[in-house]
């Protein structure tokens, strides 16, 4: 008998955390988004936008609707940074200000889509059987509209206006968040510690809320930054056609119908709401590529598993 | 909490106290254009209370299942299952609940049985919610330390993730996971097999320890023979979905009466290098048959080296063969149902 | 084993660039092997056992790993040579079986393309040639009807049939030395008895050099020749099986097979009904990132009985009354009085 045996479970394994992980949680996530530069570009990016949307109004050199028939048209100069449209008004406060019904537009869309479509795809992935079919063949029907089809037969039902485009788009995306959810719900149910949690006595509630959603969420935030990209997109196209947001109300859809017969001569009215729509959805884009490497932390590299189990 | 002390803890558990039965336990999954595949095909045990029953067979013979099955977390096909008296095959959604507080599971990844998203103390902290036990947010935690501290954790285990952990300490979690309810009778499923040679001892020697200062009944559900003996008072061996040899872990091993107990034992390696050099082993042939499709009679009998005459045509029932050792072959006396008219002369006339 | 050596590895160091810093898996092994000869590396994961095979055959890109050290097969540095060279030796010249047959065979092809393709690459055989041939190697390592299998998908086959195929594959140009890393490890018992048997007696016939990996001690009994004992990337011994297990030198080695479960000991031992304590190395492995100076085994080592333990790494050193060509060889600073294991 050596001195081997009769050891005790010993104070080293009970007591040392094998791999400490200072990655973890919201502050990792934000270390690791700030440290890829054009993640942190754009969310820069994106916090301007947002301030503005909070306080455009307040900034804003001139009122939205301020005309002035004697400054019709003007080209950018330095008391109309923008310039200004036909009716006077100057761009560059109808810009800041139209920021904020573009992106609430935007963000609650996404926000009707997320709940609706997380919601439906998460029982869908979790049941299977009758209900997954029922849920994603009406998914399915959704999704075959072209999406601007889709927006224009719910306003049309429901009448113009900011709020009922908010419906509308929500409803287009509703679809893409049920199936992004349900793919990985699929996986997910089929793993070892959802089994675990069965097998403790967990109802499938507290298994869908606490075990299922919180290891879908990835991929779901990734598809509401992209998806809110093209929530904004949608907004102004709905502005565009005259469906979403009504004039006075700016919005930088409705900037670009209006500045679309001026092209020509006056092209500072459609270009600068464009840029604007531009840098907010290539700003979403960037920020969800980066979400979506950041959130990957699990998938070391081969290599990097093989040094440290090898 | 403290467990009633034990009187007569080293005393072998009694025969005749039965904590689980199970009766003609059948699991059958459906296949998409084929038979279906008949995981547990007919399956008869009992653990005894305060027993550690090892179930060993080799991939594809329905071990895991049996396990699943007995929480119910795979449904039976057919057959019974007591726990207690309780007919637990019967119960309905709500009382099941109740079931899967008195039979726990250890499972076999420690790497995918822990949810990667919550913290340790969370994990072990889930059935007691589930349960109400420690009511309140201190008791809850005192509680969770306790348990922690039972399987040789530090309690500042607590606020890590599964991730930082390594597969020893992983499993310990699990365990302790499955000690939050209280349970009586605990499967464990593989608990060894995924983690490194130095730290299956480690757990295997918390396992052992927790069954003494608990009295906690086991069914220890492995591939690995040496492992499986060392813990276990008796062994079942399972091949295809039945139970071909059960008894004393010291007759069972030492002195096997079915032959692919007998090859199984001989296949597994011993860490002796003169002993292996001399050691003959029996080798089967061919690989296991599809459990869609068991062959007829005996299971075993296309890889049995020992088949004759009646293993075709009757399908041996396990028999006494004295102090609780059973086995089902016919080489100690043809007994079984019949599967065709010469199965049935054979019986009738078992000259 | 005084014949030449095929496979000979001269101090081999593998590091891996990761996130968390340079990762030090292999640091300084050595050891060769000859043709007939079987040599069995063991250890646990995290040992480096693996990476420092999978490093001679260039299958351990770099970067992110730095490879340094040698390796001499057929008079040429696997470490050295470039990836044109390495692929010729790959395949004819060094083989190797992994773990899991079903990633590494490829799933999209049968099983006769997967041994012909090799077979007219290496050995430039024309299509039919490669199929009889192929045909004679599925019968070799034991599939039965080999020529309708040729035609069979690997989800097909059951692991064991898949991991004969694998050797199949792996014998299919003839190679000086098989490497098997964790060939058996999914395989249960008796489908490994046949693996091993069948390994062994292909060695026997074509005269190959063996090089198992593996963290099973009961196996390395059963076949190896000689063993070395990997921790923290380093051999912390070295020796003829029958030696080593007789009379382990390392505490490492001593604690592995103190802690096995084996066949017969609940008969013997055990206070009461319970069964006795296995003796257990408390602690875990050191992290590659973080080696602790010195002895990589002092953490958790139970003897420690030397100041040097703590800060210098000892050498691999012969044992004491050890002979011959390549003796038993352990790295402590100390020896340990022999050990009665019967």
């Amino acid at each position: 008998m050596t001195a081997l045996d009769r050891a005790p479970d010993g104070p080293a394994e009970a007591g040392q955390v094998a791999a400490p992980d200072e990655a973890a949680g919201p502050t990792g996530l934000l270390r690791a988004l700030v440290r890829n530069r054009l993640a942190a570009a754009a969310l820069v990016v994106l916090a301007a936008f947002v301030v503005v949307a909070l306080v455009g109004d307040r900034v804003a050199p001139y009122g939205p609707n301020e005309v002035s028939s004697a400054d019709k048209l003007r080209a950018p100069s330095l008391e109309h940074p923008f310039g200004t449209d036909q009716l006077g008004r100057d761009v560059l406060s109808r810009v800041l200000i139209g920021a904020e019904p573009s992106l609430r537009v935007g963000l609650v869309a996404v926000g009707i889509a997320l709940v609706a479509g997380v919601v439906l795809g998460l029982v869908a992935g979790y049941y299977r059987g009758l209900v997954d079919d029922v849920v994603m063949r009406c998914m399915d029907v959704l999704f075959a509209f072209p999406a601007i089809l889709l927006a224009i037969a719910v306003m049309a039902i429901r009448g113009r206006g900011a709020t009922n485009a908010m419906i509308a788009i929500g409803v287009v995306y509703t679809p893409i968040f049920a199936r992004v959810t349900r793919a990985s719900v699929l996986t997910v149910r089929e793993q070892v510690f959802v089994r675990a949690a069965r097998s403790i006595g967990a109802g499938d509630l507290r298994i869908m809320t606490r075990h299922v959603l919180p290891n879908v969420a990835a991929p779901i935030i990734v598809q509401t930054s992209i998806s809110l990209a093209f929530a904004i997109l949608a907004e102004a196209a709905l502005s565009f056609i005259g469906l979403g947001t009504q004039p006075p109300e700016p919005s930088w859809g409705r900037m670009l119908a209006d500045g679309r017969g001026f092209i020509q001569d006056a092209w500072w009215m459609a270009v600068f709401p464009g840029l604007a729509i531009f840098a907010v959805v290539l700003s979403f884009n960037v920020t969800g590529d980066a979400l979506r490497d950041a959130l990957d932390p699990r998938q070391r590299s081969a290599i990097e598993s093989a040094a440290g189990r090898g | 909490m403290t467990a009633p002390a034990r009187t007569g803890a080293d005393a072998p558990p009694a025969p005749d106290d039965v904590l689980l039965r199970a009766e003609g336990l059948a699991v059958h999954f459906p296949q998409r254009g084929g038979p279906p595949v008949r995981a547990v095909d007919g399956v008869d045990l009992e653990v005894r209370r305060g027993e550690t029953l090892g179930l060993v067979g080799e991939s594809g013979c329905g071990k895991s299942t049996l396990g699943l099955a007995l929480l119910r977390l795979v449904e039976p096909t057919a057959g019974r299952i007591e726990l207690d008296g309780t007919d637990v095959t019967a119960l309905g959604r709500r009382e099941l609940r109740g079931l899967r507080r008195r039979v726990a599971m250890v499972f076999q990844d420690p790497y995918a049985s822990l949810d990667p998203r919550q913290t340790i103390g969370r994990i072990v902290a889930e059935p007691l919610e589930v349960h109400g036990l420690a009511p309140g947010r201190a008791a809850r935690r005192a509680r969770v330390d306790e348990l922690l501290a039972m399987v040789g954790l530090d309690p500042s285990f607590r606020d890590r993730r599964p991730h930082e952990l390594s597969g020893g300490q992983r499993q310990r979690v699990g365990v302790a996971r499955a000690l939050a309810g209280e349970p009586e009778l605990i499967v464990c499923d593989e608990p060894i097999s995924s983690l490194d040679v130095s730290i299956q001892a480690q757990v295997l020697n918390l396992l052992v320890r927790l069954q003494r200062e608990l009295g906690l009944t086991y069914l220890f559900v492995a591939h690995d023979l040496a492992a499986v003996q060392h813990v276990s008072d008796r062994v079942a061996v399972m091949y295809l979905g039945r139970i071909v040899e059960v008894g004393d872990t010291a007759r069972v091993t030492g002195d096997p009466a079915h032959p692919y107990t007998r090859a199984l034992l001989s296949a597994v390696p011993v860490p002796d290098p003169p002993a292996e050099r001399v050691r003959r082993r029996i080798v089967l042939s061919g690989d296991v048959p599809s459990p869609a499709a068991p062959p007829s009679g005996c299971r075993f009998r296309t890889r049995c080296p020992d088949a004759f005459e009646p293993c075709p045509h009757v399908d041996p029932a396990l028999a006494d063969l004295g102090g609780g050792h059973r086995a089902a072959c016919h080489l100690h006396g043809v007994v079984g149902t019949p599967v065709d008219e010469a199965g049935a002369a054979l019986l009738d006339d078992p000259a | 084993m005084a014949a030449e050596p095929v496979l000979a590895v001269d101090d081999l160091r593998v590091t891996i660039a990761t996130r968390r810093g340079p990762a030090r898996v292999v640091n300084g092994v050595s050891w060769a092997v000859a043709p007939g000869e079987t040599l069995a590396v063991v250890g646990e994961s995290g040992s480096g056992k693996s990476v420092s095979v999978l490093s001679l055959l260039g299958l351990v890109p770099r970067p992110p790993a730095t490879v340094t050290g040698r390796a001499t097969f057929q008079g040429q540095d696997l470490v050295a040579l470039p990836e044109e060279a390495l692929r010729k030796v790959r395949g004819p010249g060094i083989a190797m079986v992994f773990q899991d047959p079903m990633t590494s065979l490829n799933p999209v092809l049968t099983v006769g393309r997967q041994l012909t393709e090799g077979m007219e690459v290496h050995l430039g055989l024309d299509r039919r040639a490669a199929t009889e041939r192929a045909a004679e190697l599925l019968d070799l390592v034991g599939i039965p009807s080999p020529r309708e299998r040729l035609a069979s998908y690997p989800h097909h086959l059951s692991g064991g049939m898949r991991q004969r195929v694998m050797i199949a594959v792996a014998l299919s140009c003839e190679p000086a030395v098989l490497i098997a890393d964790e060939a058996t490890t999914a395989l249960d018992v008796t489908i490994q008895a046949q693996i091993v048997e069948l390994i062994a007696e292909l060695q026997r016939e074509l005269g190959m050099a063996v090089v198992w990996i593996t963290h099973d001690l009961g196996v390395v009994a059963g076949i190896a020749d000689r063993v070395a004992v990997m921790y923290a990337g380093r051999i912390v011994e070295e020796g003829a099986v029958d030696d080593l297990y007789a009379d382990p030198r390392h505490p490492y080695t001593r604690g592995l097979l103190a802690s096995l479960p084996v066949l017969g000991d609940r008969a013997r031992g055990g206070e009461g009904r319970h069964p006795a304590d296995l003796a257990v190395i408390p602690g875990l492995p050191p992290d590659p990132v973080h080696l602790p100076p010195g002895c990589p085994f002092h953490p958790r080592c139970p003897v420690r009985a030397d100041e040097r333990c703590a800060t210098e790494e000892p050498p691999l050193r012969p044992v004491p009354g050890a002979r011959g060509p390549a003796p038993h060889r352990v790295a402590t600073f100390y020896d340990l009085p022999p050990e009665d294991r019967r």
